[in-house]
């Protein structure tokens, strides 16, 4: 029988993974015209192993690789960036529906329906 | 975000940030072509630099550090009939690129509008979680 904490499996971690990874990339964008700003960003599976083993993810954090940087030393790229936001949330939206499913999984167990 | 810096605080500060750019481009577009009698009492192109605020865990978000005055000379024109002409007849022309300043605030615009989208997606997200298990 699974104890109560592993009812959410990985889906928890990777909750708050993707809540850090959004914050993140929000940042990235935030200082798209910061001079010498470098953008960030998690290697996501090395961060979400990192989080189950109890470890900080913060050792997965990597600076990103422009295309081209600019003059001014900022390496933020806009296109890069929104598109990393928009299947970051896409993902914390599936985890969040995979914890949906196990929440009214686990309800129609108790109340027996 | 227990940690430091919320989404809303990071994105809400970077809004604030271009606003006080599109400030700034608003005053130099509305100065240019006004004209001086001395070249040290013409308007230069004011420019604010944007500088990282460092959070917690990669958080950051940005302020404005300072804003500069344009090193652009103002451009110094024969006009011996214009009342603010010097005792040579010359008056000096603000020192605003317009061009640039358009194009700076449509930057501006759509940095802001990715700001906004930024807090809407968070919103929408941790919303979606409040209802969690309803």
């Amino acid at each position: 029988m699974p104890s109560l904490d592993n009812i959410f499996g990985i889906h928890a971690t990777a909750l708050k993974l993707r809540e850090q990874r959004m914050a993140i990339l929000g940042s990235n964008i935030a200082n798209a015209s910061t001079p010498g700003y470098k953008a960030r960003d998690i290697e996501f599976p090395q961060a979400l192993q990192l989080a189950e083993s109890g470890q900080s993810p913060e050792a997965a954090m990597r600076y990103r690789v422009p295309v081209q940087p600019s003059l001014d030393g900022n390496t933020v790229e806009l296109a890069t960036e929104q598109t990393a936001f928009a299947a970051n949330a896409l993902a914390y939206r599936s985890s969040l529906s995979f914890l949906q499913g196990r929440i009214g999984t686990l309800s129609r167990a108790l109340k027996g329906e | 975000m227990a940690n430091g810096m919320s989404i809303f605080e990071i994105s809400g500060r970077a809004m604030a940030a271009q606003l006080v750019r599109m400030n700034t481009s608003a005053s130099n577009l509305a100065n240019a072509g006004t004209v001086s009698g001395s070249e040290d009492t013409a308007f230069r192109a004011m420019k604010p630099v944007f500088r990282t605020v460092m959070g917690e865990a990669g958080r950051a978000t940005v302020q404005v550090d300072r804003i500069d005055t344009s090193t652009a000379k103002p451009v110094k024109r024969h006009d011996p009939n214009h009342p603010l002409a010097d005792q040579d007849g010359n008056i000096w022309e603000a020192a605003v690129d317009s061009t640039a300043e358009m194009v700076e605030m449509l930057e501006i615009s759509r940095q802001y509008q990715n700001n906004v989208q930024v807090l809407a997606t968070a919103k929408g997200l941790i919303s979606e979680t409040l209802r969690l298990g309803q």
